[in-house]
């Protein structure tokens, strides 16, 4: 895709779509990823500005779930990140180019933007036998990747497969697929693992750095921290339930069916560092795993999705206290039965023995003593 | 000769009781281990509302108190010029000095940071010197010492006439100077135990908090000390009882009687403030009120009276197996109220109740056969026991 | 029996110990302690929600207090313990229900200093915290024994590295106390003590329907650097929270106990007696048996 901007550059009034309008698709998307106010007017400096950021989508082993959710957005929806926003050069499923055009266009985008664009790459890369399980226009992925990410500004891996692999390195991992830290060293990247992804945490990172140039603060695993700091279990509706130990046992059950919580069913919130119980999917109000009765399994997480069974119970990462309280007295302290009789059998044979010893004692004559000793 | 002089009273070390003894060594050598390597919670039912067991209550506190016989008999000796009972002072010196040195290994065994121990004589600094239970750990400490310098004459004895020409000299030179300095050491051994076993009772005046009525009152310190004297005189009627039936001796009963209305006195003494206290503190009412501690404290009472009421009696100072039942009533009225205050009227609330674990009741078995074990192999190498008052 | 102590004991038992042991006696000599720092903890704010329970375990690198309760792992402390240092508790008493903090009260006149014999427990000089140093400790639990509130605890499962665990207001932090930090209600406060008091006080005048009308801790046992205020209906005595009296803990302990060595008077004048009596007494028993004779 050429970049055309049929946004702003440098005019005020383009194709139907004044200022003010812009403005306000800014401040939607600034609010919308948690950038700061004034982000709203940067980003419409930045995007008035002759060049809008450039973006290289890369696709390779995946079901293309992120870019569906991602189209799925609304603030911003994907019209205005494409046409607005971002100059999003290379996408396989979006652009209407095909074959040679598609890679020459790519070609082309790279070489203009080389060291500035930004490299979204979206699923794993299989890096066994050479990588041949994935090939695109007679190039295996392993190595597009190291060549487009090679040149890029900073990369972005989107979705749990191009994070650490995802399904496709689900034991036995016959393709030897990876994620792309694994591929990819020495540029900035940022994982936003998820199965899918969720679109906000994407476009949240991606508008920082094109308005600013920086990526968010990341954790030890390159995941931004603003979606990724902390548990489901954390920030899930259901909590007071675990707290309270009102769990479901069954699907459909009693508990099911109250909406309690869904610890004892196997659910991975516990462990799990995402924030779907805080954006949910789709827009939609409660559309996450959890909030339609099923219990997460952990799709962010490599230890945990595709590899420990559904209804496995892990240990929560912190433990918290329960709904229950101790109380102020507390019987405490054992009472061993086997200390008892011993105390007891040594109490009564020195008791005994005492006795014996004084009978004894009394009857014996002194050893010869003169008998002004006698006894009465 | 003015008297018999005591001597060592030779026999086999190993007999069938001895054996019995050094079993219960090796079952509390066990037990022990697992204390070591396995902390105080692995091995003992302690607790946080209960920190102390029967390893304080026990070992230490009615251990020392029974240990107390060569400080009462000292007292008749050298401060009551009671010369006749000159023959009871060594062998109860001798139960007086493994006795404390068993309660001082069993404190090793119960403090959790024992390794810190040897600060306590020597950070001067760092003294606090409120605290009764300081006043305890270094008068006990240096008891110990005064004790095996007390009874290091009948060690020196030996070694006079022995056949090692080193040791024969060491007693040489050191028995002269220690015979000049004997009568500081003695005063020494006077006033330490004084200090130490009143404070044993001072101890309880700062958790005043948790301790029944029936057992708080100032006079604590007073209690203990002179209980701790009766218990010190009944204990060398039992001792010398025992030995003399053990290694043929003779039996002492008409000056172990007089003993025995010495420890009679104390108890008076002790049951008269001791009543006089409760009543003057308004605690009459409670004495039959207090339901288990009700009890408690009428079965310690009637135990020392009974002893008293016995030891009395002339029957009983003409009769040894009399006498020996009465020393016993007494020590039982001793060990009672010894553990009332440290166990039984110590109530922390929460919900905490203790009882002791095998292992702490093991490793107390251990501690006193031990003692034993050195106390009979002592006797026997060493002239302790056989001496006897002039006529 | 020894002159000073039986004066001594007379003296009390004469001067009117009256109905009990435990009169409050005049306040012993201390210094005072303008700067104590405290808490101040308000019942009727607290919600149980125990954010101070965890935040406390985490600033102090204490392991959670693992309970499985029906198969499921909590974090749930009893009581204080050696991996515990602040708890909070629930007191009922027939329909009312309050929660109540537990820990160090810090006392003005504590009574583990008192009876730490090598100064491991120590109030700081400037802000009353009472702290432990481990270095000196030798694990004898005295402190455990006369602590009336309960608070120092130990570690049992330790044979090699035992202590006694306590709060000592997260000393150890610039920021202060962890649970003051964290309590989403203010029902801990931190700061010092003469502001803690007025807190209390103005939270006292401003709801006086709510609150049982007493800051316990501002006399009780002397006074302590930790404050409760308890729910009118609830008083400190049903939170558990012991009624120990206004005297400072050790004032009985360094009344006898103090009196009896004060100055060392006594075991001196006393050891001089009993020296010259034994010395005389021997001599005369050795002159009077007829020889020079040892302690045979």
């Amino acid at each position: 895709m050429e970049s055309k901007a049929s946004g702003m550059n440098g005019a005020s009034r383009t194709d139907g779509v004044n200022r003010r309008d812009f403005l306000k698709v800014c401040s939607m998307a600034a609010a919308a990823v948690g950038l700061p106010a004034q982000a709203a007017e940067k980003m419409a400096q930045r995007v008035a500005m002759p060049k809008k950021p450039s973006v290289v989508w890369l696709q390779f082993q995946e079901c293309t779930g992120c870019t569906e959710s991602l189209l799925r957005t609304s603030h911003p929806g994907a019209a205005e990140l494409v046409l607005d926003l971002i100059s999003l050069d290379y996408s396989e499923t979006l652009m209407a180019a095909a074959g040679h055009q598609a890679e020459a266009a790519l070609q082309a985008a790279m070489k203009e933007n080389a060291g500035k664009y930004v490299c979204v790459v979206e699923g794993a890369i299989p890096t066994k036998d050479g990588g041949v399980y994935c090939k695109i226009g007679d190039r295996t992925a392993l190595d597009i990747v190291k060549d487009v990410a090679g040149k890029a500004g900073a990369v972005i891996a989107i979705g749990s497969c191009a994070s650490w692999g995802g399904i496709p390195s689900a034991d036995p991992n016959p393709t030897g697929a990876v994620g792309v830290k694994d591929v990819v060293q020495g540029k900035p990247l940022v994982t936003i693992p998820g199965c899918p992804a969720n679109p906000y945490n994407l476009l949240g990172t991606v508008l920082q750095y094109a308005t600013f140039g920086t990526l968010p603060a990341l954790d030890e695993k390159l995941r931004p921290k603003f979606a990724y700091g902390r548990v489901i279990h954390d920030d899930c509706p259901r909590r007071p339930h675990f707290d309270a130990g009102r769990f479901a046992q069954r699907y459909g059950d009693e508990g099911s069916r109250q909406g309690w919580c869904l610890y004892k069913l196997g659910c991975k919130g516990p462990r799990t560092h995402a924030n779907c119980s805080l954006l949910n999917f789709g827009d939609v109000i409660g559309a996450w795993p959890i909030g339609v009765g099923a219990q997460c399994f952990g799709c962010t997480e490599k230890e945990l999705a595709f590899r420990v069974p559904l209804f496995q119970t892990v240990e929560p990462e912190s433990l918290s206290p329960p709904g229950l309280y101790p109380p102020v007295s507390t019987p405490r302290g054992e009472v061993s039965p086997w200390a008892t009789g011993l105390a007891g059998v040594a109490v009564g044979a020195l008791v005994g023995a005492g006795w014996t010893v004084s009978k004894a004692v009394g009857r014996d004559k002194e050893p010869g003593a003169p008998p002004d000793e006698k006894k009465e | 000769m003015s008297e018999t002089a005591a001597r060592p009273i030779g026999g086999r070390i190993v007999t069938p009781f001895f054996l019995f003894l050094l079993a219960l060594w090796a079952l509390g050598t066990v037990a022990g281990l697992q204390r070591w390597f396995g902390g105080l919670g692995a091995a003992t039912a302690m607790s946080d509302g209960y920190p102390w067991g029967i390893w304080i209550a026990l070992d230490v506190v009615v251990g020392t108190a029974l240990a107390c016989g060569g400080y009462a008999v000292a007292l008749l000796v050298y401060i009551f010029n009671r010369g006749q009972y000159h023959p009871l002072v060594r062998p109860a010196l001798l139960t007086s000095a493994l006795g404390y040195s068993t309660a001082a290994v069993a404190i090793a065994f119960d403090v959790g940071r024992y390794w810190g121990l040897w600060k306590v004589p020597f950070y001067v600094g760092s003294w606090n010197l409120r605290s009764a239970l300081l006043e305890v750990a270094l008068c006990v400490m240096s008891y110990i010492v005064v004790l095996w310098v007390e009874v290091s004459p009948a060690f020196l004895e030996r070694f006079r006439d022995g056949k090692n020409e080193g040791l024969r000299r060491l007693a040489e030179s050191v028995g002269p100077r220690l015979e000049r300095a004997l009568p500081f050491i003695i005063a020494l051994g006077l006033l330490l135990p004084t200090m130490h076993q009143s404070s044993l009772g001072s101890i309880w005046l700062l958790a005043a908090s948790k301790l029944h009525r029936l057992w708080l009152t100032p006079w604590l310190p007073f209690l203990f000390l002179v209980s701790c004297i009766a218990m010190g005189y009944a204990m060398v009627v039992i001792e010398h009882t025992f030995a003399a039936r053990a290694f043929r001796l003779r039996q002492e009963t008409q000056m172990l009687g007089r003993i025995g209305l010495a420890a009679a006195w104390m108890v008076v003494v002790y049951l008269v403030v001791r009543i006089v206290d409760v009543v003057w503190r308004g605690q009459f009412q409670a004495i039959f009120s207090s339901g288990r501690f009700s009890f408690l404290f009428l079965a310690e009472t009637a135990l020392w009276v009974a002893a008293a009421a016995l030891l009395f009696s002339r029957r009983t100072r003409a009769d040894a197996g009399q006498q020996l039942r009465a020393a016993f009533l007494l020590i039982a009225a001793g060990v009672l109220y010894r553990f009332n205050t440290y166990l039984f009227a110590f109530q922390p609330g929460y919900g905490w109740t203790y009882f002791p674990s095998v292992q702490e009741i093991v490793i107390t078995f251990g501690l006193v056969a031990t003692e034993t074990m050195a106390f009979l192999v002592i006797v026997k190498k060493f002239p302790f026991l056989g001496g006897v008052p002039a006529r | 029996m020894t002159g000073m102590r039986r004066r001594t004991a007379l003296k009390v038992l004469a001067g009117g110990v009256g109905a009990s042991a435990l009169r409050p006696a005049q306040a012993l000599e201390q210094p005072a302690y303008p700067d104590a720092v405290g808490l101040l903890y308000d019942s009727t704010r607290c919600i149980g929600c125990r954010a101070c329970v965890t935040w406390c375990k985490r600033a102090n690198e204490l392991p959670d207090d693992e309970m499985n309760i029906n198969g499921v792992p909590y974090n749930a402390p009893v009581d204080l313990s050696s991996t515990t240092k602040n708890i909070i508790r629930v007191a009922k008493d027939g329909d009312h229900t309050a929660f109540v903090k537990g820990g160090c009260m810090h006392c003005t006149e504590p009574a583990c200093v008192n009876a730490c014999m090598i100064g491991a427990l120590k109030k700081n000089p400037t802000t009353g915290v009472v702290a432990y140093n481990v270095d000196l400790c030798v694990g004898c639990r005295y402190c455990q024994v006369v602590c009336p509130f309960n608070v120092p605890k130990f570690t049992w499962h330790s044979a090699f590295n035992s202590r006694i665990v306590k709060c000592e207001l997260c000393r150890h932090l610039p920021e202060g106390p962890a649970c003051a930090r964290v309590c989403p209600r203010q029902a801990i406060v931190t700061g010092k003590v003469t502001e803690l008091k007025a807190e209390a006080r103005r939270r006292l005048s401003a709801q006086p329907a709510a609150y049982h009308p007493q800051v316990y801790g501002e006399r009780e046992a002397g006074g302590t650097q930790v404050l409760y205020l308890a729910p009118a209906a609830m008083p400190p005595d049903k939170l558990g929270l012991p009624n120990v009296g206004d005297a400072p803990i050790p004032t009985l302990s360094h009344e006898i106990h103090g009196g009896i060595y004060k100055a060392g008077i006594a075991p001196v004048a006393l050891y001089a007696a009993f020296a010259f009596v034994t010395w005389k007494n021997r001599r005369s028993q050795a002159a009077g048996s007829g020889k020079e004779e040892g302690h045979k």
